[in-house]
């Protein structure tokens, strides 16, 4: 574990144990429908589309631009006290999907991120367990 | 669907006939969120002037039903816990009304308390939920990042100065509204559009103005059927439209972060009143943020995608304007202890009766109140009336 990570760390339960081994391994692992022939998110294993459950598992590209995003000065959890202001963002897939995320490698400045700006996926081991993905400018 | 015929037929059968806030808000460290919800019942009952003893529904979020009525001494024989955050209590408006009609109550008594500034320990976070591991790890926590989140990409869509512009209309309008309010928590604090610009920054593009308050508050309804509202202390509000819905529960899955689903809502509440927007002289819109209610107006169809900065230009929404909003000082200048839905109605039924002061509206016969839940995810919106 990263010293002194004190943010909440996600628990991977029994529908996102697949994601999360990817994310550990450098993958952005998404569940696809293979009915729909379309990616979702987050990973669960009926379609919020079409409401089956004939799903796989696909591999993102990890290409993305950004749905929308914010710059935060008061953090809302002791654990993001020295991180502000940092970047919290959605972020629209190559395949589709948005995803929440954080916009890193960057100034925290609304003159330097635009909506629609490319990213890329970047993974922050934060636990021996738990890699988060976060997104830097392409 | 909603069936319209169904639904019309049920206008007005119902009536709001009392309404009260616990007996202090904004500070109360003394007391407890359900000592909150209790006092608020009881003062609600007695505006009424109906005895608990008759109470048969009781409505709440935040605690189980039992947990209120065993406090208050209620037996109910008919019991709604729906929890949907801010938007809950609107709801239970409409879950009253199906009720009544259906025979299962015929006293409704819907009770809140939060509090929300004395107790600002936050609860931690069920891991079984989506937000644990998709949203809540970024610092993606609570909703002024949420909201921010959602007003940054409407900045995008629809042009950053005159999204500014608007905000700060609305984060002013409302606090002249507040300075009428005895009761409201700024009732003493002006706030001009350069003490807006010039505060400090909360998640941008939302400055701490943009944000609304965290108090300590309750608030209660009492509903009953037209007939026996008759006989009340205070006579009836008609409950005349009534909706609700939602579509989505955390941020990154709502399907348009600029449109709530007050586009639903609103036009169903609306239509099953029988009356237009134009027809209404008070909108009570959940402030949680000034955000949220430009992206509430126009999707409760008030004016068109993107032209809300029109529609709330040139202080249009404060005292003396022609279109009169959140009048109590709303969420952001008045009370918001955390869920704070019921406060627009009980502001509604007020200036419908001729019961608010200073701020008091000339001829107030129609109103709107709506709620907002979770991350803009949920929306009641009720339409009274008086004659």
């Amino acid at each position: 574990m990263a010293d002194g990570y004190n943010k909440p760390i996600p628990i991977p339960q029994p529908e996102s144990d697949n994601y999360w081994e990817g994310t550990k391994a450098g993958e952005l692992r998404l569940r696809h429908c293979d009915d729909c022939n379309q990616a979702y998110f987050y990973p669960r294993n009926i379609c919020p589309e079409c409401g089956n459950n004939n799903t796989s598992w696909i591999v993102a590209s990890g290409n993305a631009k950004i749905h929308t995003f914010a710059i935060v000065h008061r953090p809302p959890h002791p654990g993001f006290m020295d991180d502000i202001p940092y970047v919290p963002a959605i972020v629209e897939l190559e395949e589709g999907p948005k995803m929440a995320t954080q916009i890193v490698n960057v100034e925290a400045d609304p003159s330097k991120i635009s909506i629609d700006m490319a990213v890329k996926v970047v993974f922050e081991s934060i636990t021996d367990e738990i890699s988060l993905p976060k997104f830097e400018p392409a | 669907m909603p069936v319209m015929d169904k639904l019309k037929a049920v206008s007005g059968t119902a009536a709001i006939v009392g309404v009260a806030e616990s007996d202090q808000i904004g500070r109360t460290p003394d007391k407890g969120p359900l000592e909150l919800h209790a006092e608020a019942g009881r003062n609600a009952l007695a505006d009424a002037g109906i005895d608990k003893s008759e109470v048969d529904g009781v409505f709440t979020a935040g605690y189980s039903t039992y947990d209120v009525a065993e406090y208050l001494g209620i037996t109910p024989h008919f019991t709604d816990s729906t929890s949907v955050g801010g938007s809950s209590f609107v709801i239970h408006i409409a879950h009253a009304i199906a009720a009544i009609q259906a025979g299962y109550c015929e006293v409704a008594l819907i009770t809140h308390g939060q509090t929300g500034r004395s107790d600002r320990a936050r609860a931690g976070g069920n891991p079984g939920l989506p937000s644990a591991q998709y949203e809540v790890p970024y610092g993606i926590i609570g909703p002024p990042v949420a909201y921010s989140l959602a007003a940054n990409r409407y900045m995008h869509q629809y042009g950053e100065d005159r999204t500014r512009e608007a905000m700060a209309n609305i984060a002013v309008s409302t606090r002249k509204w507040a300075n009428m309010n005895e009761k409201a928590f700024f009732y003493d604090t002006p706030m001009s559009f350069d003490e807006y610009h010039d505060s400090r920054w909360i998640s941008w593009p939302f400055h701490l103005p943009d944000c609304c308050l965290v108090t300590d508050a309750g608030a209660a309804i009492v509903i009953t059927s037209a007939e026996r509202a008759k006989s009340t202390r205070k006579g009836a509000v008609s409950i005349l439209g009534a909706a609700e819905g939602h579509d989505h529960g955390i941020l990154h899955q709502m399907p348009d972060l600029t449109r709530t689903w007050g586009r639903h809502s609103g036009p169903q509440a609306l239509e099953m009143a029988g009356v237009t927007h134009d027809d209404l002289d008070l909108a009570m819109i959940y402030d949680s943020f000034t955000y949220t209610v430009l992206a509430t107006l126009e999707s409760l169809g008030f004016c068109g995608p993107g032209d809300g900065p029109d529609f709330v230009a040139d202080q249009r929404t404060a005292p003396g304007g022609d279109f009169p909003l959140n009048t109590s000082g709303g969420g952001l200048s008045y009370t918001h202890p955390g869920m704070y839905g019921i406060f627009t109605v009980v502001e509604a039924v007020r200036q419908l009766r001729g019961e608010t002061g200073q701020r008091q509206l000339d001829d107030c016969k129609l109103a709107m109140a709506h709620g907002t839940g979770g991350l803009l995810s949920s929306t009641g919106t009720v339409i009274l009336g008086r004659d």
